[in-house]
């Protein structure tokens, strides 16, 4: 796979992809709420765009429905939800403070080099492109999970959680050009059922423990001996 | 006999300069009584040995066969043999340049320790022992002469660090000089064990034959990088350098940061490279991340510092880290089969030691002489020594451009070849690695932009704006031998900087010998450019730049200094309020600030602001080595845990003694049947 | 591609690589006036001619230059080193030519490492008076090029890793061959550069050019103490540096129209493509310092963190996405 001998819409699946991965750093690092919902609702609308090209390239036909569907929740109507709940939580200008933003940064880094280095086994000539968007969407999946390890806003959490969601969907869609409309269908009601949910959890949390912090939450061990 | 002298002269010039420092050695032990002898006998004869050994390296490198020699010293059935090959020629020169612009420096230096207490004939001694055992080092073909040389070299320079021992923190440095450096000698000695035990002798040439199995290669490298790490003061094994170099006088700084430290680049060179043989890249990636942890810690804690000869020993842990980086890339390289790349980046360590103990003995040097000058080591009660002291001025300004690696002088050029020899990581077949290296190589460039964001601090603060305390004032441009010495070190930093395809194509005899490869292209499109690898993939002009350089200066001065005798002297810009004082001038804290907070967390910094009693406000900041915390503090705990366990063998009962011995002689019995 | 130097007939390439750094000296007081103009039209004011900057250079080495008490030798020779290097390193980026030998001398890490000297002088020259703001200047500016560095580097190695070069000429070629193709390294190393361009050149939101107060300066407060010729050749150079940049910006990311071969018609279609670049960014800078505010000092490390971070994007892009295997 020599880059010349991509057709124009597979360098600009590329470029998406490599946008898509820096999406998720942003939001890995990006301490201002209202800033990291909207790198959020960007990443799902470029993920919407990859399943457009993917389309295009290959001709099929469903899959401008779903991307049709992932822009709607995605990029619309999650991050809308998010806004509002944020505005009603008081939480607009929050602004969280990161231990130690550099740290996870290199972590981050280390982690696109180490999926790299998962996949590489993956030899095979016309394997290769597919091969390397999937080695992005898996650095986008942990830069994801890392998220949520390294946040401690809960909103943050929320977000490093569909941003992994943003990865899987993404390999779904460059691999094996998308997954069954049933099977996406529900995910996405999944999804959506998930957000209203933690929309209500997040009530109770903050009314429990009068903070959003989730380091907070070990108040409700044993330990503490304090009634939750 | 004149057939040899006339091929052998090398190893003759050699074994001359080794005489001529033992004898310097010698001359000194009457300075007791008579101690102009240093000055006027031992310290000339320093130079001439420095001489010699330059001269030897010199013809060493343009020899094309090693040279080898016996001296009749050692034990019988094991004597101690001497070889030069391009290897040793080439630390021969480094160690013969510094040794000379010392000389040089050395009689107007030390006259200003004639009037102290202490007898000068251990400072004479011991400065000949050690010049000797560094060249032993260097010529050494056997690993009985090297450990007998290598240990010469450590104890005589524990006696130099020690020699103003009245101080305690003088005498805590030497000590912890003296163990870490018997801990590398262990090292290194198991090192050479494992290669010894598989070669059949502890002469190179059977190690060299000896064919080891992986494994013991690794654990080989590993006893070896530790053991000449330690000695060359990579990051964590580094906290003697700091300690020890402000502590000693400052032309033994400058030989010790200037030349042991290159001297353990050596021994890791010879013994990795060339002994073990078999070299693989996995090690390539330890030593290329030790190297980058070595020189960004090294020069971030040398940006806060304050005293200047602790800044330049922490900054030599930074060059020191750089060459390191230049080996492991090629070990990365050599490993991976591409013999010209790692061949590129083997010449590119060699050049920056040559660099390092030019620029960093030159900076020494003049450390030296504004101790000698003004006696303040403290860089925040310099300032204005630029008008007190020209040439020293003059020739520290060249050094610190040497060091911040600016074009056109040496070690732009070193760095130009580092950063070249990891541009080439896209060759390389595993992915992982063509992302590491050239994050190893942003680390460089990092460091490199700190390091001249130090020297400015450096210079700016000790030489230029107004001098900040009293005998800073009163400060006195240096003897003609001092400035002689400087100004030599300085010319050579220049002449290697704008000649470097000629330095190469001397250097090259190097790897050619050792490795078997050279850079057949570094000189392929003419002197006049520098193409390491191929014309077509990146070229330095160094001497046109040079020449545009001097010309457009010449245009400029030319054109709109002409004329124009004097510029008008008028009262600085002081926003209105009271005239500057030089307590309003940035101190090294000052400026160092910004860069204190952005990288915080890699120190432990003590910062508070008092108000005092008498209404001026106190402002105190430590910063330490958090090395000290993670690394060596915990290994103290072990060691004094298991003393501490180890202490109830003495019970004191003479019969439990002999039981205890007893004991071990029936196992011992046992093991031998 | 052959070595250049083979094609062409010695002479003609190395007047004509002298002519180009005339050019430079000769354009890049225009480029500050251009950017000057437009942020005054958007400002709602009428602001200065562009060819103001050059009746400001002529006015200044008319004048008489003075020196403090406390100022040494280097402050006197400051200016011109600083001004030499700046431009050396200008005449090392193709403007209207790719096949001069200029490109050959000094390759991207010589550019950078000669705008270091001057800025390491400039500095020390700075701290050369005696006063504070000379010293907050040069810790400051010593501070923002010690972060921008790595970043700027960065964007350079990924630019190389793909023309396997480091030398400005091979990349401008190679990126005139494959110029049709998207790679996301290149855009971050262009989103990286843009970023540290900013920043050294001292623009809005890192430092503002035009300030008069000295607690908000990093360049101006090295030079406060500058007068008359001097301070004539320091904000010259500041304008080279400024076009040095554009340039680099303009003929490495977006080649169209750099002449190839050493003909007149070409050479007179580059300068016009070029000067046409060149505006285009002037207006995107002054669009982007009306619209943006100067950051703290303290804000700037994560603006040259996020110029890293595109730096390692695009390496990290180019090692998984483009080059494959």
């Amino acid at each position: 796979m020599t880059l010349a001998r991509l057709t124009l819409l597979d360098q600009m699946m590329l470029v998406l992809a490599a946008v898509v991965l820096f999406l998720s750093f942003v939001l890995l690092q990006q301490a201002r709420l209202r800033a990291a919902i909207h790198a959020f609702a960007w990443q799902g609308a470029l993920v919407a765009a990859v399943t457009t090209v993917v389309a295009a390239s290959q001709g099929l036909t469903h899959l401008y429905f779903s991307a049709a569907l992932t822009l709607a929740l995605k990029a619309l109507l999650i991050p809308w939800m998010l806004h509002r709940l944020v505005l009603r939580l008081g939480l607009d200008r929050h602004s969280e403070l990161l231990h130690r933003p550099a740290l996870a940064v290199m972590a981050a880094s280390s982690l696109v080099i180490f999926s790299y280095w998962l996949v590489l086994p993956m030899v095979q000539q016309n394997l290769l492109f597919t091969r390397n968007i999937v080695a992005v969407s898996l650095a986008v999946i942990l830069i994801g999970l890392l998220m949520m390890v390294v946040r401690q806003q809960a909103i943050a959490q929320v977000l490093g959680f569909m941003s992994m969601e943003n990865g899987l969907f993404l390999a779904a869609v460059s691999a094996t050009g998308g997954m069954p409309l049933v099977v996406e269908l529900g995910v996405a009601f999944d999804v959506l059922v998930a957000m209203v949910l933690f929309g209500v959890f997040f009530f109770q949390i903050r009314q429990s423990i009068d903070s959003l912090d989730v380091d907070r939450l070990n108040r409700l061990t044993e330990r503490h001996g304090e009634q939750p | 006999m004149v057939p040899q002298l006339t091929t052998h002269w090398p190893m003759t010039l050699a074994e001359l300069a080794v005489g001529l420092a033992l004898t310097s050695a010698g001359v000194s032990l009457f300075a007791g009584r008579a101690p102009h002898v240093l000055r006027h006998l031992a310290m000339p004869l320093f130079g001439l040995a420095g001489l010699a050994a330059l001269a030897a390296g010199l013809g060493a490198l343009l020899h094309p066969v090693p040279l080898t020699a016996t001296l009749p010293l050692g034990l019988p059935w094991l004597p101690w043999q001497l070889r030069l090959d391009a290897l040793a020629g080439f630390f021969l020169c480094t160690v013969g340049s510094v040794s000379v612009a010392i000389g040089l420096y050395g009689p107007a230096y030390l006259r200003g320790f004639e009037q102290g207490r202490d007898s000068l004939a251990p400072l004479g001694a011991f400065t000949g022992l050690f010049l000797t055992g560094m060249l032993l080092v260097v010529l050494a073909d056997g690993a009985f002469l090297f450990m007998v040389a290598w240990e010469l070299m450590s104890l005589s320079s524990y006696f130099l660090v020690a020699f103003h021992h009245e101080q305690a923190a003088n005498r805590r440095a030497a000590f912890l000089y003296l163990l870490m450096a018997h801990v590398g000698g262990l090292a290194i000695l198991l090192g050479f064990g494992i290669l010894a035990a598989f070669g059949h002798g502890f002469s190179f040439a059977a190690m060299r034959a000896a064919h080891l199995p992986v494994g013991w290669a690794s654990v080989a490298f590993a006893l070896a990088f530790i053991g000449f790490g330690m000695k060359a003061g990579l990051v964590p094994l580094h906290a003697w350098l700091p300690e020890a170099h402000p502590a000693a006088p400052s032309h033994i700084s400058a030989l010790m940061s200037g030349v042991m430290l290159k001297v353990a680049v050596y021994g890791f060179i010879r013994f990795v490279f060339e002994l073990i043989g078999q070299l693989h890249w996995q090690w390539g990636v330890a030593v290329l991340a030790i190297g980058s942890l070595s020189a960004l810690m090294g020069v971030l804690y040398a940006m806060m510092q304050t005293d200047l000869k602790r800044l330049l020993a922490y900054s030599s842990v930074e060059n020191l880290g750089i060459v390191f980086i230049a080996l492991g890339l090629a070990l990365i390289y050599f490993g991976t089969d591409h013999v010209l790349l790692g061949t590129l980046a083997f010449v590119a360590a060699l050049y920056h030691a040559l660099n390092h103990a030019l620029f960093k003995g030159l900076l020494f040097l003049g450390a030296g002489a504004i101790a000698h000058s003004a006696h303040e080591p403290d860089l925040e009660q310099m300032g204005g020594l630029l008008r007190r002291m020209p040439w020293t001025g003059l020739f520290f300004l060249l050094g610190c451009i040497a060091i911040a690696a600016l074009p056109p002088f040496n070690g732009f050029v070193s760095e130009w070849l580092t950063f070249q020899a990891a541009l080439q990581a896209w060759q390389l077949h595993s992915g992982v690695l063509r992302s590491v290296v050239p994050v190893a190589a942003a680390v460089l460039a990092l460091t490199g932009a700190l390091v001249a964001a130090t020297f400015v601090k450096v210079y700016g603060v000790a030489f230029l704006g107004q001098a900040r305390s009293r005998h800073v004032r009163r400060a006195r441009s240096v003897p003609r031998g001092m400035r002689a010495g400087q100004g030599l070190l300085a010319a050579l930093c220049l002449v290697l900087g704008v000649f470097p395809t000629w330095s190469i194509g001397i250097i090259d005899a190097v790897p050619r010998q050792l490795l078997g490869a050279g850079l057949p292209q570094a000189a392929a499109h003419g002197w006049l450019w520098l193409t390491p690898i191929s014309p077509q993939t990146a070229s330095y002009g160094a001497p046109l730049v040079t020449v545009a350089l001097a010309v457009a200066l010449a245009l400029g001065f030319w054109l709109f200094g002409r004329g124009i005798r004097r510029a008008r002297r008028c009262d600085a810009w002081d926003c209105g309020f009271a005239p500057p004082t030089p307590s309003m001038q940035y101190t090294a804290t000052a400026f160092a600030q910004p860069i204190r907070r952005v990288f915080a967390m890699l120190f432990r910094i003590e910062e508070s602001v008092t108000l005092q009693d008498d209404g001026k406000l106190r402002h105190v900041v430590q910063v330490t080595d958090r090395t000290w915390n993670l690394f060596y503090l915990p290994i103290a705990r072990v060691i004094e845990v298991a003393a501490r366990h180890i202490t109830r063998l003495q019970s004191g009962h003479v019969r439990t003694y002999l039981g205890w011995s007893l004991a071990t002689l029936l196992v011992l019995l046992w093991i031998i049947a | 591609m052959d070595h250049r130097l083979t094609i062409l007939p010695v002479a003609i390439s190395w007047t004509l690589a002298l002519g180009q750094t005339l050019l430079y000296a000769l354009l890049a007081p225009l480029l500050a006036g251009w950017v000057r103009k437009l942020k005054a039209l958007l400002q709602n004011r009428r602001g200065a001619p562009i060819w103001q900057p050059y009746r400001d250079l002529y006015k200044l080495f008319g004048k008489e230059a003075r020196m403090a008490h406390t100022a040494s030798p280097l402050f006197r020779a400051a200016p011109y080193i600083v001004f030499v290097a700046t431009w050396l390193a200008a005449c090392a980026v193709p403007l209207i030519a790719v096949d001069l030998p200029t490109a050959a001398v000094a390759d991207v890490i010589v550019i950078a490492g000669l705008l270091a000297l001057g800025r390491f002088f400039l500095a020390l020259a700075a701290m050369d008076v005696g006063t504070a703001f000379g010293g907050m200047g040069a810790s400051r500016e010593m501070f923002v090029s010690a972060l921008a560095e790595p970043a700027m580097l960065l964007a350079v190695f990924t630019l190389a890793m793909t023309a396997h070069s480091t030398n400005l000429a091979t990349v401008i070629d190679h990126q005139l061959v494959s110029m049709d193709l998207l790679r996301p390294s290149f855009m971050f190393a262009l989103a990286g550069l843009v970023l540290v361009a900013i920043a050294e050149t001292g623009r809005i939101p890192v430092d503002n050019p035009a300030t008069h107060l000295e607690l908000t300066m990093i360049h101006e407060a090295m030079i406060l103490e500058y007068s008359g010729r001097h301070l004539a050749l320091i904000e010259w150079a500041g304008q080279l540096k400024l076009m040095l940049y554009g340039t680099l910006l303009a003929n490495v990311f977006f080649p169209w129209g750099i002449a190839r071969t050493i003909d007149l018609s070409g050479l007179a279609f580059a300068l016009g493509a070029i000067v046409l670049k060149l505006a285009a960014l002037g207006v995107a800078l002054a669009a982007g310092e009306t619209v943006l505010a100067k950051m703290r000092v303290f804000r700037i490390p994560a603006f040259l963190n996020l110029a890293l971070l595109f730096g390692l994007l695009g390496l990290l892009s180019h090692v998984i996405l483009e080059v494959g295997t």
